[in-house]
């Protein structure tokens, strides 16, 4: 294994969202930097290739972003959706970065949507990126290969060892196997949200079930390699963002469009035909993250939404169509119910009246299969506010940081905001390269 | 691809991008399929004939290979386009040209050679041809006007009248169902997005051209070609006026209107077609169809060399090769527009049909909102 003698001054680990906003601030420091990205090209940055827009605090309009919103109520909306212990003063900081991220992203060559254009939502709160995620990515690997950031694709991080000078050697697996030696490691590699056996660990035999809405390279295997090496771990392990998925998408990377966001409109039944109760028939946004734990209760974590004409014009549309039959019984034989059943369950459900609901008219009937989608997990490793890694046994790492999915679960320890992830990740990873590019020059 | 599979691709595409919307702001395809449940054939031909190939969701697609989706929208509107334009051509005959886009190149050079061959029967004898002619009239002692203005003339009405009922059959199957006055309103929105080229600018920093990095290159060579082909049009109509009404017969000097707007669109032509063949021979083939490639190519070379022979008859007009090349560039000619309603020009009325239902939707939905906002004040 050749070990290459001139250590880099910082070596990113992943190559998302955060790992590119540390590779390029490092960069611009003058630091030598070193990014080496778990998947091939094709695949290549993490999560952030299923986002859209990113949360940011601005005290006047901008073009892309219209109205006021201040730092102040994006900490209180923060507070109100993380549970009660989470690191307020890291949260004010990371918040305050948020107001220069548009122009610093802008500056970079990312090109973000003019909200006339189009039909994105009307949002004061977020700025949405024009083409979305992937073309966000691509602009960022061409400005950091554009200022010399020394890119690596399939290359993993399996091992960590310090090396005498204080520095860090890290064993890369991929099409050979090496060691990269690096005065600061800066770790973006992102949650375990696509370990299957982590998954298993923590949330039992039935995340076997589990649609993994981010990519499957986002393994935790970086995050578990910094907790062996005595990184203090933050948030809850069997805490995670789980919405309804169409169980016909893929086991990975459906992102996006195999949300399922028709439940209030329709009939939920499990896979023995007997109504299953998603309490809440709102369509707000956050209830969506309640519907995914519902499903995963369910036997086999399994559930079918049934709707009718109506209905599914009502609803958004969706990737995969629906599944349609002319009788409740046919549609029962094609989703493998029992047909007594579900039109007991689809006569109580029409007896019922609550609410806006309309019943189900029908026929014909259409159907959309559902298992549980998981976004990602509410845990990681605990950093200061130079994202440098806090020890267990007190005190932190000078020269290993921590940034993006990683070190989320410092702020928010539950729920979910639109477009946090992508804040989170690009004012992370800022402040760990610049912070390690500072170190490495001494 | 057969002509269901295009659509019903084109289909399963569609639906995830409906579900996606990330790309909204790249082009008016995407706005198009907000809240859509149902692709009917119409509306997917409109939405394949909306489509610029700019390539910008390509690069920009979270959902294209190797993910399981294997999203490739460029190319699976590109096949359904091809498709559209074979389908509602008229006459039906000439949809072979679009599902076997290399019978069009055939039928243009077939099409040219009997022009030729026909032009050198009438003309008397062969050898006459390669007489040293010059000065005014010399044209017409190579070749009569009678031959040269019939054939002409006849080729020229073939591609007006065949490219006129294809677009008219296309617009009557992708016609909105909005008020006219939303037609109406669209117009001038319309014309503009068609004459600016504005989707090629991909939401504004361009397009893929050739591959991830963004360009209006494109969008520069299709501006000089198109403007070149307007010129010579013009140009053609000043010769006419040159001769009908001032009974000035050709050859024109390079300093009179005929020949200056000819020689100016010539070299848009020249420069345009070149380049927009150098970006289709450059760019990257994975978003790329073949065989709309194969009908930019013949097309783009169709224009070339009837603008390189008139350019070949220009300068040398004056010599024993000028009956030969009077042959050689009428054929041409003749030959294009015999094959033009069968060739991607097809594209221009098509996409500039599709530009006018998104405008005048928009324009709908605008009207929608104005009357919903008016309501909310009055409440």
């Amino acid at each position: 294994m050749p070990a290459t003698a001139d250590p880099w001054d910082v070596l990113v680990i992943g190559g998302g969202l955060a790992g590119l906003c540390a590779a390029i601030s490092a960069r611009k420091l003058g630091a030598s930097v070193r990014l080496i990205e778990s998947a091939p090209s094709e695949s290549r940055g993490g999560n952030a290739r299923h986002a859209r827009n990113f949360r940011a605090a601005h005290g006047a309009p901008a073009w892309h972003s219209p109205g006021v919103y201040t730092a102040d109520e994006f900490l209180s909306e923060l507070r109100k959706a993380s549970a009660p212990q989470f690191d307020e003063g890291l949260a004010q900081e990371l918040i305050a970065d948020t107001t220069g991220l548009a122009s610093w992203l802008m500056d970079c060559g990312v090109r973000l949507q003019d909200p006339r254009v189009g039909v994105v939502p009307f949002s004061r709160r977020t700025a949405f990126l024009l083409g979305g995620g992937k073309a966000m990515l691509n602009a960022l690997y061409q400005t950091a290969a554009g200022i010399g950031v020394v890119v690596g694709y399939g290359a993993e991080a399996v091992g960590l060892a310090d090396r005498p000078d204080g520095g860090w050697s890290v064993e890369v697996a991929g099409a050979e196997r090496q060691r990269i030696a690096a005065r600061c490691v800066v770790v973006a590699a992102g949650g375990p949200g696509a370990d299957p056996e982590w998954l298993r660990a923590h949330f039992g035999p039935a995340a076997d079930g589990y649609s993994i809405r981010g990519c499957a390279y986002s393994n935790g295997h970086a995050m578990q390699m910094l907790i062996e090496a005595g990184a203090r771990t933050v948030g809850d392990p069997t805490t995670c963002h789980i919405v309804a998925v169409d169980a016909r998408g893929p086991r990975f990377d459906g992102g996006i469009v195999t949300r399922i966001t028709a439940i209030p409109y329709g009939l939920v039944v499990d896979r023995d035909a007997a109504r299953v109760d998603i309490e809440s028939h709102d369509v707000g946004r956050t209830h969506y993250a309640r519907w995914g734990p519902r499903i995963a209760r369910c036997p086999g974590g399994v559930a079918f939404l049934i709707l009718d004409a109506g209905a599914l014009e009502r609803a958004a549309p969706t990737a995969l169509p629906a599944i349609s039959a002319d009788t409740i019984a046919a549609l029962a034989g094609t989703l493998g119910l029992d047909a007594d059943a579900l039109a007991r369950a689809l006569e109580a459900f029409n007896a019922e009246r609550s609410g806006r609901r309309h019943p189900l008219s029908g026929p014909p009937f259409f159907a959309f299969p559902m298992r549980p989608g998981l976004t990602f997990v509410h845990y990681g490793v605990a950093v200061d506010e130079r994202m440098r890694v806090r020890r267990r046994d007190g005190g932190t790492v000078a020269t290993l940081f921590a940034a993006g999915m990683i070190m989320a679960a410092n702020i928010l320890r539950s729920g979910y905001l639109a477009g946090l992830g992508l804040a989170l990740a690009a004012v992370s990873g800022r402040r760990a390269g610049e912070a390690a590019a500072r170190h490495a020059a001494g | 691809m057969p002509p269901d599979s295009a659509a019903s691709e084109a289909e399963r595409v569609l639906r995830i991008c409906s579900a996606c919307m990330y790309c909204d702001g790249l082009c008016p395809v995407f706005p198009a399929l907000a809240g859509r449940h149902a692709y009917p054939a119409n509306d997917l031909n409109y939405l394949a004939n909306l489509c610029h190939n700019c390539r910008g969701c390509w690069y920009a697609c979270q959902y294209a290979p190797p993910h399981p989706f294997a999203v490739n929208l460029p190319t699976a509107l590109a096949a359904l386009r091809r498709e559209s334009y074979a389908e509602t051509v008229w006459p039906r005959l000439l949809g072979r040209a679009f599902r076997r886009p290399a019978l069009g190149a055939v039928l243009i050079v077939a099409a040219a050679l009997a022009a030729m061959i026909a032009i050198v029967a009438a003309s008397g004898s062969p050898a006459a041809l390669w007489r040293v002619r010059a000065g005014p009239g010399s044209f017409y002692a190579a070749v009569p006007w009678s031959v040269m203005a019939g054939l002409a003339g006849v080729s020229i009405a073939w591609a007006i009248v065949s490219m006129a009922a294809s677009t008219w059959r296309f617009w009557r199957a992708i016609a909105p169902k909005v008020p006219g006055r939303a037609l109406w309103l669209a117009a001038g929105p319309a014309l503009r997005d068609i004459v600016t080229l504005r989707h090629l600018g991909g939401g504004g920093p361009g397009c893929n051209d050739e591959d991830i990095r963004f360009s209006k290159r494109r969008r520069l060579f299709h501006h000089l070609m198109a403007g070149g082909v307007a010129l010579d049009v013009a140009a053609t109509l000043a010769a006419a006026a040159c001769q009908d009404v001032f009974s000035w017969p050709p050859p024109y000097p390079l300093a009179s209107l005929p020949v200056g707007l000819g020689a100016v669109g010539g070299v848009g032509v020249v420069v345009g077609a070149a380049g927009l063949l150098a970006l289709e021979a450059r760019a990257d083939r994975a978003p790329s169809e073949r065989g709309e490639s194969v009908l930019n190519v013949a097309f783009l070379v169709a224009l070339e060399v009837v603008a390189l022979s008139g350019f070949a008859l220009f300068a040398l007009r004056d010599t024993a090769v000028m009956g030969p090349l009077l042959v050689v560039h009428i054929g041409t000619v003749v030959g294009l527009f015999v094959g033009l309603p069968a060739m991607k020009s097809l594209h221009a009325p098509f996409r500039a049909a599709a530009l006018l239902r998104a405008a005048a939707e928009q324009k709908a939905s605008e009207g929608k909102e104005g009357a919903r906002a008016a309501r909310v004040l009055s409440e």
